[in-house]
């Protein structure tokens, strides 16, 4: 029973999903909606089981000194204190427990909440986004290093592409006439784009859908059972 | 008398067409849910103003601008109710302004017409998958092409456990509504045995609270199958941050702080991809990714050391666990390939030949 039923209730909401992507009538136009109504609802009680994952992840590595421990703690703390400067003075138009801290607003301009947000949160989120820039370049570096065919043709379309999408490729290739208008670097990194990449994506895209039809299938007709715990 | 009889028709035409110089159509959109309506017009008017009566019969303006493109489709409406509409065509300052009206009403159709040819793809694929998996039942052996990203996992688990170091696996930024993340769950399950086989440390960090409990009962299952349930510890199974970014830091520091052995990234990601696979690489750790973001797979190639391409990630469970009838079902991925490519070479043919129905079809144009 204890596995029967979940099995059953996945055969039943796939089933319920795929006819209701072919049928707009009702009830069936409704339920997709319904079931992600649903969906969203014990997510919402799920949340609880994440604080408290993290409240004993973070406390257990503080009380064992593990290394890095102060980073923990740092965690909790900002974790703390913006739920209780949200609980007590609410976020943007939604009021707190204290109301809307108009004292505090006018000291800094925003509701505390919403100052941690804009000049704690974002600035941190930001500065883990710009590190993507650094490493795209190691990660170009490595792969454009010339050690095969493959990597010699993947280094000269990077550089046509790189060019291309430049005032400087433009400007290299700018002088030549007409009927060679093909060759000028952003056309030619617009061909490649447009056509040899699409193809590509498409191709990954086309064999990923239907590994996820076969996947959806095993997962419906209870033949792939893993997700659940168990094979058995 | 006969040509005053003609004579009169004539004229009656002519008044007729001079007098009617507006005309308001407003039709079902046809095979919808019946929440929208399109609405047509004819005048010789420049520009117009659109009206639709709301419950109380007030006319509400809609649309106001220029007269073309004559059509208007009037959205999220309630099926099966009546409406109405009125036009007000402005002529010049010379001309009067005419009002014309109409209505209609939205109805509920049974079937999606410009989604057949999905749903005739999808039977026939999910057909050819349940006739390999019977095969498979009786007994059919499959031929299934070594996918090395997987192969890999034994040697990951294998360096992991004799550097003494754990494995870290990360099951992407998807909830659990994400065909990904049950997928890399389903992997999850089978290195969780071979880590508990092996006694090697299993740390997974989760973005959402559904995945957290989901993950932490595919490992605690693991352990328990190879009978090791005491080594299960649900402490390293735990949730970091619903914060994208935040949840990346999270996963640096831990490879920053544990140096794991072995790292996998499987599921779904985003823009965190080459943060993670690059800041593993500097790690040293044998990383093995794996996504169906197609944009995200040059990263994971550039950066990881085996990485699963696509439906390889669907392919995993199948391919691991060595299931007859899982891998039945990867013959049938095989045919839904060769069914794609026959219809890109028909698509080709006939877009010479100049036949553009067969593209509008799987285009689903209605």
């Amino acid at each position: 029973m204890k596995r029967n039923l979940p099995l059953f209730f996945a055969f039943f909401c796939g089933l319920l999903v795929i006819v209701s992507e072919f049928i707009p009538h009702r009830p069936f136009s409704l339920m997709i909606d319904t079931l992600q109504e649903w969906f969203m609802i014990i997510s919402g009680f799920a949340i609880i089981l994440g604080q408290i994952s993290l409240f004993q992840s973070n406390i257990n590595k503080i009380k064992q000194k593990d290394s890095g421990w102060m980073f923990y703690l740092a965690g909790l703390i900002s974790f703390i204190l913006m739920l209780i400067v949200g609980m007590f003075w609410g976020t943007q138009e939604t009021g707190g427990l204290f109301g809307h801290g108009a004292a505090l607003q006018a000291k800094l301009g925003m509701k505390p909440f919403d100052y941690l947000f804009e000049f704690a949160y974002m600035p941190l989120s930001s500065t883990m986004f710009s590190l993507l820039a650094f490493f795209i370049a190691s990660a170009a570096y490595r792969a454009f290093i010339i050690r095969s065919f493959e990597s010699n043709l993947l280094m000269l379309t990077a550089v046509i592409v790189i060019l291309g999408r430049t005032s400087f490729g433009s400007m290299l290739t700018g002088w030549l006439p007409q009927g060679l208008r093909f060759w000028h670097l952003p056309n030619l990194s617009d061909f490649i784009m447009e056509y040899p990449n699409s193809a590509a994506q498409r191709a990954i895209m086309i064999s990923a859908a239907l590994g996820i039809i076969g996947s959806s299938l095993r997962i419906i007709l209870g033949i792939e059972r893993s997700y659940l715990g168990s094979d058995k | 008398m006969k040509g005053l009889l003609l004579t009169t028709l004539l004229f009656l035409i002519v008044l007729a067409c001079y007098a009617s110089p507006g005309t308001l159509n407003v039709q079902d959109v046809p095979w919808d849910e019946g929440k929208a309506l399109n609405i047509t017009w004819q005048t010789p008017a420049d520009s117009i103003i659109l009206q639709r009566a709301d419950s109380l019969g007030v006319w509400q303006t809609i649309f106001s601008g220029p007269a073309l493109p004559a059509a208007y489709s009037d959205r999220d409406l309630i099926p099966n109710q009546s409406y109405s509409y009125q036009l007000i065509a402005i002529g010049s300052a010379d001309t009067d302004t005419l009002i014309v009206r109409a209505s209609a009403k939205p109805r509920e159709q049974w079937f999606y017409m410009h989604k057949l040819s999905f749903l005739i793809i999808l039977v026939i694929v999910s057909l050819a998958i349940l006739i390999y998996i019977q095969r498979a039942r009786m007994g059919k052996e499959f031929y299934i092409r070594r996918i090395s990203g997987l192969d890999s996992m034994e040697e990951a688990v294998g360096r992991a456990t004799e550097k003494g170091k754990p494995i870290l696996f990360v099951p992407g930024i998807g909830d659990l509504d994400d065909i990904q993340t049950i997928a890399s769950l389903t992997i999850l399950s089978q290195l969780a045995q071979r880590s508990a086989e092996y006694d090697t440390e299993l740390i997974v960090p989760c973005r959402f609270s559904m995945v957290l409990s989901a993950a932490r009962e595919v490992v605690k299952e693991a352990y328990l199958k190879v009978g090791k349930p005491d080594s299960y510890k649900e402490e390293r199974i735990f949730y970091l941050t619903d914060d994208q970014f935040g949840y990346v830091a999270g996963i640096d520091g831990i490879m920053v702080r544990e140096q794991p052995a072995a790292n996998f990234f499987l599921g779904s990601f985003y823009a965190e991809s080459l943060i993670l696979a690059e800041t593993g690489f500097s790690t040293g750790a044998i990383q093995t990714s794996g996504t169906a973001q197609a944009s995200q797979l040059p990263f994971f190639v550039v950066s990881c050391d085996y990485t699963l391409i696509g439906e390889e990630l669907f392919a995993a469970s199948a391919y691991l666990s060595r299931d007859p009838q899982q891998l039945g079902s990867l013959k049938g991925h095989d045919f839904g390939k060769l069914l794609t490519i026959i219809l890109i070479l028909a698509g080709v043919i006939t877009e010479i030949v100049g036949w553009h129905w067969f593209k509008a079809f799987f285009e689903g144009v209605q």
